[in-house]
């Protein structure tokens, strides 16, 4: 299943253990391919009340407390906060994880917060691309095969799903690492395979929950680059929730979420 | 992607995969050995009862259980001066047979074979009447002393319905020895030797009763009795006093049992000789049909009320000895042992599952996360138990079968008694050497003919080998066994998995 050689060495592959990744230079950065399977439209979110309660030990925990917001298509926005000022429920309600206990969300044209939990697979498979902060690769699988885990629900054929996972690996400089396991790589760079597991359907929307959290500070830098370059090529809106100002400097809108109520600066 | 991620999971996730394989394979093992053994068990306790009562006997009817002391005929050796032949020193040689029923066997009237097979849904039936020939030689010291003996021991010779035999030396003198032998007769219908217990043999030697041997001292052997009684076909054998020639030998169809009897002569010869004109003590009867054996059981009861009818099953159970010990070891301990073990490793399987599906946690939260539908994820945990449960049924498969390979090569030998059908077997070797005490001679009896007294409580022991076959429904039993634990494995798991929400791949590790 590893489609494109991924043992052979290339001199430009340095990264060692502590996490240091290697210099993306333009000569080493594919142009993703035209696919058989049109990118999804960028398409920007619209919140009116969003409320998210959790039930914890008899007790309601409220999350998020009534919240309107509206990020446009292809916006790139930083979501900072406390520990505990509900920056995950708010990407869970973008990414349609959960559904809102009120409120409504919409991205796009489709509805999140009464849609069925079939829709939401549906809406999560095909236009949503997440990224996490301990990466969240199957450790049992190749990086290939883990980028091409994203295709699987989309019914895509293994031919062109194999093309599609290597060329997306191509696109965040892993090209020659296809049939490493995750144990087998560096931080910076499972972090960059979970990027191209996200953005090989052509999502709408790329959600990072602190996506460099787990990361020093170069490497942190070489992601962001990474997915800020991503989403100028692709349209995508981008929304990353940060703990690092340096990090959230570089977003074009900064939101401050505390007791579940969101600000903006 | 299903395969590729089964295959990863289960080479990645080798323990688990080894441990829920094994467990299950160990169980599987168990239960094919149990399974098989149980079968080679019943196959035997089967050629026990076809070597006794004969092939295609469906049902028995024999007396109600005698009285003890009721048994037979007349008891007591008598010895007139005419028997024997007195010495120069003043003993006298004596040497004389009797045929007597058993200690335990009670007779009926063998009209009793026309009203059974009057019965509805009876297709043969054959009565037969076992006997116990009992040999005396002797040398006797004096006449005079003999007399005398009887009137000290107040007759013991008719203590015990008749199997007691004489006794000797009663003035304590030397010079007096006895040797009693004993075989079993059968008295048969010669004719109907399709039913009963020669339909169990095969012929060896000489040829088989035919329906002119009626009212002829004619003889068939058993096989291991006429080896080690030194006996050919040609030769004479005194049975009851009377020469009998002997015409056939015969072995048993099932390989390693003997014959019912050592030896089997025309029925109204045996009734003549033994003083039972007109009586029988065992009825083979054959149904028609396997499903009337209860109507036909229920029918001949009310027919003859004062008789015992027993199916082949009511038999079977009464098969002691270490094949009876055996039957009930397997059916109890081997079948509640493989019960345990199949829970255990079911419980182990379910449990690891669950174990690893709560560790994956993040995983399938994530998978669900990139849009897996539940369908897919159940499905995933279910195919990587299956599998497992799977390559647990191949080796358990493996593992049984060498248990049964070692079983039938170490071959263990189970003896069987069928209590109370009236035989005497067995007996050939009690021979009781009396030459001791006058006042303990009795006794002395009792013990130094011990097969024979115990033979006189009416039991048939066979030996066996055991054999436990291996069967197409063996490999099926492995199978199924592997896919349902396999697939309970997997339902609870993948249920567990289905239950997880997408939101647990954002939860942060610590
Ligand atoms: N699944 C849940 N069940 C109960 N309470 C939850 C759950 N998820 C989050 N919370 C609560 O909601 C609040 C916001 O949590 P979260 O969105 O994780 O904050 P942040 O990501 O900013 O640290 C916290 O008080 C947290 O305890
Ligand atoms: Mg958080």
């Amino acid at each position: 299943m590893s489609g494109n050689g991924g043992t052979t060495t290339t001199p430009d592959t340095t990264s060692t253990a502590n996490g240091t990744e290697p210099t993306m230079t333009d000569g080493t950065i594919a142009t993703v391919p035209a696919e058989a399977t049109p990118a999804a439209p960028p398409a920007g979110y619209r919140l009116e009340g969003v409320t998210k309660q959790y039930q914890q030990k008899g007790r309601a925990v409220t999350a998020l407390k009534g919240v309107d917001l509206v990020i446009g298509a292809g916006e790139h926005i930083a979501v900072q906060g406390q520990t505990g000022g509900g920056k995950s429920t708010l990407l869970q309600m973008l990414g349609a994880l959960d559904r809102p206990t009120s409120g409504r969300i919409a991205l796009g044209d489709a509805e999140i917060s009464h849609a069925k939990d079939g829709e939401l697979t549906k809406l999560r498979a095909e236009r949503i691309g997440f990224v996490f902060q301990n990466f969240n690769l199957i450790p049992t699988l190749s990086a290939q095969e883990n980028v091409e885990a994203a295709l699987a629900p989309l019914g895509v054929p293994a031919e062109e799903r194999r093309n599609r996972a290597a060329a997306a690996l191509a696109s965040v400089g892993l090209a020659d690492r296809g049939a490493h396991l995750p144990a087998e790589l560096s931080g910076g760079q499972q972090q960059r395979v979970a990027i191209a597991r996200a953005i090989v359907k052509n999502p709408a929307v790329l959600l990072a929950d602190e996506p460099t959290g787990a990361l020093d500070e170069e490497t942190r830098d070489e992601i962001m680059a990474l997915l800020e370059r991503l989403r100028d090529e692709r349209g995508l809106t981008l929304i990353v929730v940060t703990h690092d100002s340096a990090v959230a400097k570089r977003a074009d809108r900064r939101l401050y979420i505390k007791a579940g109520v969101v600000t903006e600066r | 992607m299903f395969t590729t991620f089964l295959r990863r999971e289960l080479a990645g996730r080798r323990r688990q995969t080894v441990i829920i394989a094994l467990g299950t394979a160990l169980a599987i093992a168990l239960v094919i050995l149990v399974n098989s053994v149980s079968t080679g068990v019943k196959d035997a306790q089967a050629s026990v009862l076809e070597s006794v009562y004969g092939v295609g006997t469906d049902l028995t009817v024999t007396g109600a259980p005698a009285e003890p002391g009721q048994g037979g005929g007349p008891g007591r050796f008598e010895f007139g001066a005419d028997q024997g032949e007195t010495t120069d020193d003043g003993s006298t040689e004596v040497s004389t047979s009797r045929l007597t029923t058993g200690f335990s066997t009670s007779t009926f009237e063998d009209s009793a074979i026309d009203t059974v097979l009057g019965v509805d849904g009876v297709s043969a039936a054959s009565g037969y009447l076992e006997l116990t020939n009992t040999t005396f030689d002797g040398e006797l010291p004096d006449f005079s002393q003999m007399q005398q003996g009887e009137q000290q021991t107040g007759g013991g010779g008719t203590t015990g319905g008749g199997q007691q035999p004489p006794t000797g030396g009663f003035d304590g003198a030397g010079g007096s020895a006895f040797d009693v032998n004993s075989f079993s007769v059968i008295g048969l219908d010669p004719g109907a030797a399709t039913a009963g217990p020669l339909s169990a043999v095969s012929l060896t030697d000489g040829r088989a009763f035919e329906s002119g041997d009626t009212g002829t001292d004619v003889a068939i052997l058993d096989a291991s009795y006429a080896t080690t009684a030194e006996l050919a076909v040609g030769d004479t054998i005194d049975v009851g006093g009377s020469d009998f020639e002997v015409v056939g030998i015969v072995e048993s169809t099932s390989a390693d049992a003997e014959t019912a009897a050592n030896v089997y002569i025309p029925l109204d010869v045996a009734q003549t000789l033994s003083g039972n004109e007109g009586l029988i003590s065992t009825l083979s009867v054959s149904a028609g049909s396997a499903a009337d054996i209860d109507a036909i059981q229920a029918g001949i009861e009310a027919a003859l009320p004062d008789l015992t009818v027993s199916t082949q099953a009511d038999l079977a159970a009464n098969v002691s000895g270490s094949l009876g010990s055996a039957s009930t070891l397997i059916s109890s301990l081997g079948l509640w042992l493989s019960i345990a073990v199949l829970v255990a490793a079911f419980l182990i399987a379910i449990l690891l599952t669950v174990q690893s599906v709560s560790r994956r946690t993040r995983e399938f939260g994530t998978l669900k996360a990139i849009g897996w539908r539940n369908r897919r994820i159940v499905g995933q945990v279910a195919g990587e138990s299956l599998v497992q449960g799977l390559i647990g049924g191949v080796v358990g498969l493996a593992l049984g079968l060498i248990g049964i390979l070692v079983v039938n090569l170490v071959s263990p030998t189970l003896g069987g008694t069928t209590g109370g059908s009236g035989f005497d077997f067995g007996g050939q070797g009690g021979g009781g050497q009396t030459g001791g005490q006058g006042g303990d001679a009795g006794q002395m009896m009792g013990g130094g003919g011990g097969p024979f007294g115990q033979a006189g409580g009416g039991s048939t022991t066979t030996e066996v080998v055991l054999h436990a076959p291996i069967t197409p429904s063996v490999i099926l039993l492995a199978i199924g066994i592997a896919v349902l634990g396999g697939l309970l494995a997997g339902a609870i798991g993948g249920w567990r998995a289905s239950r997880l929400r997408p939101a647990e791949a954002l939860r942060s590790l610590a």
